[in-house]
């Protein structure tokens, strides 16, 4: 049985994951520079060891309002094409084992920006966890095309 | 041939080097035709090509080689004079054995290169010695059979090379500086004959008979040929690049460390935060310099075009190079190679006269050209300068006319500077004929753009009759710029100091914005400076207009003054490449890391400049044409000229937000007023021809114009018949109006042109326009 590792979060009580291997690392970061102009879904760039990372909102990205940048916020480094391009999330989860067999293809009434960013539904003891295609996620220029 | 890879390319690198040192030896030799250094130069050069071919088995590049070195031999003996036919024989030779070489790079193998006509062009040369008779030669008058090497035989191994720079011996140049007698060193070397096997500097230095510095310097003079070879090393450029990188994030380190030190007020630790910033900067300082190279680097193959470009267009040209020392970044180097090249040719060209011409003009037959380089307040300025017939500002103007690129009203109102910076418009070239070298109009717009691409900058400077100058001016690197932080709202930003010119505090009181029609101005020295709100532009909270800076900031030839709440310090920042979703953005050149560990972003000045008005500018362009010239800056206010009934109409161009056609169809009608639905809002129309109580034109076509005012999101259009042009508004044949809706009339193209008082039009079409915009205090342009 083949199965994968999810890393898992949370964004407004409901839990996502990506593969694993997709993540750099995660990390928690207290201030970020506004970009004036950029898209809505920016949520901002951070300094990372020197390396300037933007964070797109989630939130903003599923259609929600956008994530207040006061205190720490919680980083999903992914690693991007060349460069590593962050998600604003509210919790991090565990790292989870999923078998290909607890997966499903997203519930038919599912609708909304949550559709387009989401490649599946794993069944996971108690809940679900939905998994997120990371190029959507991060396309801050998806909601206005 | 695969374990033979390594040593091929190493040949062929070494190669390249050596052939653009005899490309430049040759011209030298040209110039200096007795030189038997520069001959035995050449001659160890191309014999060691020939010597490595043979090794190496490339039996086409060996026997061309040959052939040359053949030839060089006779120049070497005297047997035959050197000639200009005979310098641009070896010259083909030369190109002939680089075009081999690029075979070899490409394919492994020399292909089928030709080189048999060149080859028989050099014995060509060697049977008649030509121009200057052998009659000075004697030795080829006296066996004429002798002359020639026969040249389809395979060439012998060369022999070994007698190395010519023997070491001077150590006591010659001991004696000669006077560290040591002659005598002592006689009996030195008496005892090193004897036997004694210490050397000869060790013993003079244990009978102390000279001193250890002399030695020493003396064993330096003895080795002042250290090969390139010896002292250098070849170092990837990626792993430069990441030590560049690792010293950015050094500096940044240093910049927050240095702060937070300073707070804590321990002197201690303060010296040592300042020790680790001396060094920091040194090791920055360091770092940079590996990536310099002089610049000779790029001018190096110039000599060689200049002579070839001249002696095809049958000029005289001396090459003249100042400060070739000048160390540039070598990515910079790279970027400036084409467009300097470009001028160069073009100074030869069209620059510098005919020889006859030149002649009759009472100047020397030889045209001058000077290659200068100099540092200049962290900038480096390449300059390209000849001597020859120099640019004639009237022809500049109209031909800039001619091509569309200016308008004629504008020519009188542009100083000599402004009309020659249209060389650098696209589709503009001066050039009587079209030659291949250049004038076909494509080159000067590609020198600028290529030159602002690497944030430099070019000029022009050229007196009738006596010559041009071509100015590059190129930032020293890029990796770490000078830069004003500034703030914004509650966000610090990042201003290149390039691109600042000044910076003006206003109080309000004696220093004070103004608006002309709500685009906000300031008075500079005199002249009204256009203003840029940052934090507009931005799409933030607009802040007052007192206690704020202007930075007055020059870009794409334009100025303009930025509007900023606080300028904080000037700071060495390292550029960092922003995330790739942003260019569309546009306003941003990159993003740094700040003192306190922030990300700020760097502002780009020219994206500023055309976002605030030159965006509207090519809006405007696209409906009336490319009636004038974004760049340049004439000193009149700038007029929209439209046609209401009979009547002309100005309105002042910075009031101007678009130009729009709306279908005569879309009109409806709320109340009493006419409105369209235009991006989502409702827009009030008002007809000029009824504010100003004109006789419109009958009303035909499907369409009207318009022209929409917008501000704080309010927007009204003003309905005219048609508009007309754009024309800049210098004269001074203005009087007041008499009529209402007009601020007076001007003489603007030779007719009668009525002022629109824009605010009252505006106030026609939507009575509540500026009452939500408390604060903003509207003067009406008079």
């Amino acid at each position: 049985m083949a199965s994968r590792q999810f890393a898992t979060f949370e964004v407004a009580d409901q839990l996502f994951g990506v593969e694993v291997d997709t993540v750099q690392e995660v990390l928690s970061y207290n201030e970020y520079t506004p970009v004036p102009l950029a898209p809505p879904a920016v949520g901002g760039l951070f300094n990372l060891r020197g390396q300037v990372i933007a964070a797109v909102d989630l939130r903003v990205q599923l259609g929600l309002a956008r994530q207040a940048l006061q205190g720490p916020v919680m980083n999903v480094i992914l690693r991007g094409d060349g460069e590593p391009v962050s998600l604003l999330v509210d919790r991090i989860g565990e790292v989870v084992d999923l078998d290909d067999d607890q997966f499903e293809p997203p519930p038919d009434t599912l609708a909304g920006p949550t559709r387009e960013l989401v490649t599946g539904t794993f069944k996971m003891d108690g809940r679900l966890m939905l998994a997120l295609d990371v190029n959507q996620a991060v396309d801050t220029y998806r909601a206005t095309t | 041939m695969e374990d033979l890879g390594e040593i091929v390319g190493e040949f062929l690198m070494e190669s390249h080097e050596n052939l653009d040192q005899i490309d430049r030896d040759l011209v030298a030799l040209e110039q200096d035709p007795s030189s038997r250094d520069l001959i035995s130069r050449i001659f160890r050069a191309i014999h060691t090509i020939k010597g490595t071919s043979g090794f190496l088995a490339f039996t086409r590049l060996e026997t061309l080689a040959h052939a040359g070195e053949s030839l060089l031999s006779r120049l070497r003996d005297g047997v035959q004079p050197v000639t200009p036919t005979t310098i641009t024989t070896l010259l083909a030779t030369i190109d002939g054995v680089r075009s081999l070489l690029e075979a070899i790079e490409q394919n492994g193998a020399e292909g089928d290169v030709d080189v048999d006509s060149i080859i028989a062009a050099v014995h060509a040369q060697m049977n008649a010695p030509g121009d200057a008779a052998p009659a000075a030669a004697p030795a080829a008058t006296a066996q004429p059979a002798a002359a020639p090497e026969p040249l389809q035989e395979r060439p012998v191994r060369p022999a070994p090379e007698p190395v010519e720079e023997q070491r001077r011996p150590l006591g010659e140049i001991l004696v000669e500086t006077g560290a040591a007698q002659a005598a002592d060193i006689g009996s030195a070397l008496q005892s090193q004959l004897e036997g004694d096997e210490r050397k000869l500097g060790t013993i003079l230095l244990e009978e102390g008979k000279t001193q250890p510095a002399a030695v020493n310097e003396a064993l330096q003079a003895q080795t002042p040929k250290r090969s390139v070879a010896d002292s250098a090393i070849r170092v990837d450029v990626d792993l430069l690049d990441t030590l560049m990188n690792m010293v950015g994030e050094l500096v940044l380190a240093r910049n927050q460390l240095v702060r937070g030190v300073m707070e804590t007020g321990d002197s201690g630790l303060v010296r040592s935060a300042q020790r680790l910033g001396m060094i920091t900067s040194e090791l920055q300082e360091g770092i940079m310099k590996t990536r310099m190279q002089p610049i000779e680097h790029i001018w190096s193959k110039l000599p060689r075009v200049i002579r070839d470009l001249s002696q095809s267009l049958g000029k005289r040209v001396e090459l003249v190079m100042e400060g070739k020392e000048t160390e540039l970044d070598r990515s910079l180097l790279e970027a400036v190679k084409d467009p300097l090249t470009h001028l160069v040719r073009n100074a030869v060209d069209h620059g510098i006269e005919d020889t006859d011409k030149r002649i009759a003009a009472g100047k020397s037959p030889e045209g001058t050209l000077t290659l200068r380089a100099y540092h200049e307040g962290g900038h480096v300025a390449v300059e390209v300068a000849d001597d020859g017939a120099g640019m004639d500002v009237d022809r500049i103007a109209q031909k800039a006319v001619e091509k569309g690129l200016l308008r004629p009203e504008q020519v009188p109102n542009m100083d000599k500077r402004e009309i020659m910076a249209m060389v650098f418009q696209p589709g503009f070239s001066t050039a009587a004929k079209v030659t291949n070298v250049s004038g076909r109009g494509v080159g000067m717009d590609v020198v600028k753009t290529n030159i602002e691409r690497i944030g430099g900058a070019v000029s022009v400077d050229s007196t009738l009759g006596q010559g041009t100058v071509w100015r590059l001016t190129i930032p020293l690197t890029l990796a770490i710029i000078q830069a004003l932080t500034v703030d914004c709202g509650d966000q610090r930003y990042v201003v290149p100091q390039v691109a600042v010119l000044e910076l003006v505090f206003i109080d309000g009181q004696s220093t004070k914005i103004e608006y002309a029609s709500g685009a906000p101005v300031y008075r500079l020295r005199g002249k009204l400076l256009p203003l840029v709100r940052l934090d507009r532009t931005l799409g933030l909270e607009p802040s007052g207009d007192q206690g704020v800076y202007i930075m007055v900031l020059q870009a794409d030839g334009r100025r303009f003054g930025l509007v900023v709440d606080r300028v904080l310090n000037t700071e060495e920042v390292v550029v960092k490449a922003l995330n790739s979703r942003f260019k569309d953005i546009g306003l941003y050149a990159g993003a740094t890391i700040l003192g306190d560990g922030k990300v700020g972003l760097i502002l780009d000045a020219s994206s500023l400049a055309r976002r605030s008005h030159l965006a509207v500018d090519s809006e405007r362009e696209n409906l009336v044409g490319t009636s004038r010239s974004t760049g340049a800056a004439g000193t009149g206010e700038r007029l929209l000229i439209t046609a209401v009934g009979e009547r002309r109409v100005a309105i002042p161009l910075d009031t101007v937000t678009r130009l729009e056609e709306f279908p005569r169809d879309r009109i409806e009608h709320a109340g009493s007023r006419e409105v369209v639905q235009y991006r989502g809002q409702i827009l009030p129309l008002v007809r000029l021809s009824h504010l100003l109580g004109a006789y419109s034109e009958v009303e035909e076509g499907d369409t009207v114009s318009v022209v929409v005012y917008s501000e704080g999101g309010r927007s009204v259009a003003l309905v005219v018949d048609r508009i007309v042009d754009i024309a800049e508004n210098s004269t001074t044949a203005r009087r007041d109006a008499e009529e209402d809706g007009l601020v007076g009339t001007a003489v603007i193209q030779q007719r009668v042109t009525e002022l629109l008082d824009v605010r009252r039009a505006i106030l026609a079409a939507d009575p509540n326009f500026y009452n939500d915009m408390a604060g903003d205090e509207m003067l009406v342009e008079a």
